[in-house]
């Protein structure tokens, strides 16, 4: 790709991603007043959330892989679970991947 | 709201830091310094930003870089849709929001249980991961790999415990319990097949079908002849308990 071309190629795909952005927010909003679509909304959250714990745990980009952020997982899961506080939850996870991966797994 | 910011700060940490490994794949990419922030700057949304670039040092036609990135912000629209009504920004404030809306703002939004602090939220993690994802792509792009790989921190786990903590208060009635299980099927059977992105959305779209099924029927004309008003529907014994758990939530929710 030449310099020009890969400019043109990165403010393209710049403008067309703010404008997917940018359409979500121009949503009428009395569209999602309606009770059932709130409702929907709710679990829609539930969904998106929960997918991205999973990319985020055993995605790799290209396929699945189980290292050592499952077992971090599993320890901030047990955290919650004890009611731990978020920043707690998160540290706790970072500190024990680093620690299975210093120990040389996952 | 205290919490909510301390959750968007923690969010903005641990998502930022891995600005340095695309700033560095980037430039390796043979994507100058200039445009790689030119992409965190302007395109700002992680997936389609590493898409991006590895269609270009693939090869690939411009074409196919535009359409892959567009392909994995498409989530962005939906997430856009859910937190416009919480946010109410109009105006400049309003293409602001829209260009900071990505997962961590809109996880961090959405698990508030009032409408201040989900505002409070989707601006710390928002603003602050934009602040720091640049910030740390342009040390990438300078130092290139010399800083380390984020992994060895955990800052992958770190980001996975972060979603975790905001769904796990929200799975409290069986209907999100039951959206839940469907996603985690949904999201590690498509991993494999499908390019990064798509996932969240196939979880969004199995979530509206459990949903619309598990749901009140629409009190539709024909629905009210057969059934009269008051029966909601054909799952007895079901959809009351959803009906209950979902009111508890949308009162929780309104200011």
């Amino acid at each position: 790709m030449t310099t020009t071309v890969l400019w043109v190629t990165v403010l393209a795909a710049s403008l067309a991603c703010f404008a997917l952005k940018l359409a979500g927010h121009l949503v009428p909003e009395h569209w999602l007043a309606d009770e059932r679509v709130s409702r929907l909304t709710g679990l829609v959250t539930v969904a998106l959330l929960t997918s991205l714990v999973v990319v985020q745990t055993v995605g790799d980009g290209r396929g699945l892989t189980v290292d050592a952020r499952l077992p971090a997982l599993a320890v901030a899961a047990v955290a919650l679970a004890l009611r731990a506080p978020f920043v707690l939850v998160v540290v706790l996870a970072a500190g024990a991947a680093a620690a299975l991966r210093a120990l040389g797994w996952g | 709201m205290r919490a909510a910011v301390r959750q968007g700060v923690s969010v903005a940490l641990a998502t930022g830091l891995y600005g340095i490994s695309f700033g560095a794949l980037s430039v390796v990419a043979g994507v100058g310094v200039l445009p790689t922030m030119a992409l965190s700057l302007l395109l700002f949304s992680g997936g389609s930003q590493f898409a991006l670039i590895g269609v270009v040092a693939a090869g690939g036609s411009p074409v196919a870089a535009v359409a892959t990135a567009a392909l994995l912000g498409a989530r962005n629209t939906l997430y856009g849709a859910v937190v416009a009504p919480l946010l109410g920004a109009r105006g400049l404030r309003r293409l602001a929001a829209a260009q900071v809306t990505i997962d961590e703002s809109t996880a961090v939004a959405v698990a508030q249980t009032d409408r201040r602090a989900a505002r409070a939220g989707f601006w710390t993690a928002g603003v602050g991961v934009f602040v720091l994802w640049n910030a740390f792509t342009l040390v990438g792009a300078l130092a290139g790999d010399a800083l380390g790989d984020p992994r060895a921190w955990g800052l992958d786990a770190a980001a996975a415990a972060a979603f975790l903590a905001l769904v796990w208060p929200r799975l409290a009635s069986r209907a999100a319990q039951g959206v839940a299980a469907a996603a985690v099927v949904v999201s590690a059977a498509l991993v494999p097949v499908v390019p990064p992105g798509i996932p969240v959305l196939a979880a969004a779209a199995a979530a509206v079908l459990v949903g619309v099924l598990t749901g009140p029927r629409p009190a539709s004309p024909a629905a009210l002849a057969a059934h009269g008003p008051t029966t909601g529907g054909g799952t007895p014994g079901h959809a009351p308990d959803d009906a209950t758990d979902e009111s508890d939530e949308s009162e929780a929710r309104t200011p």
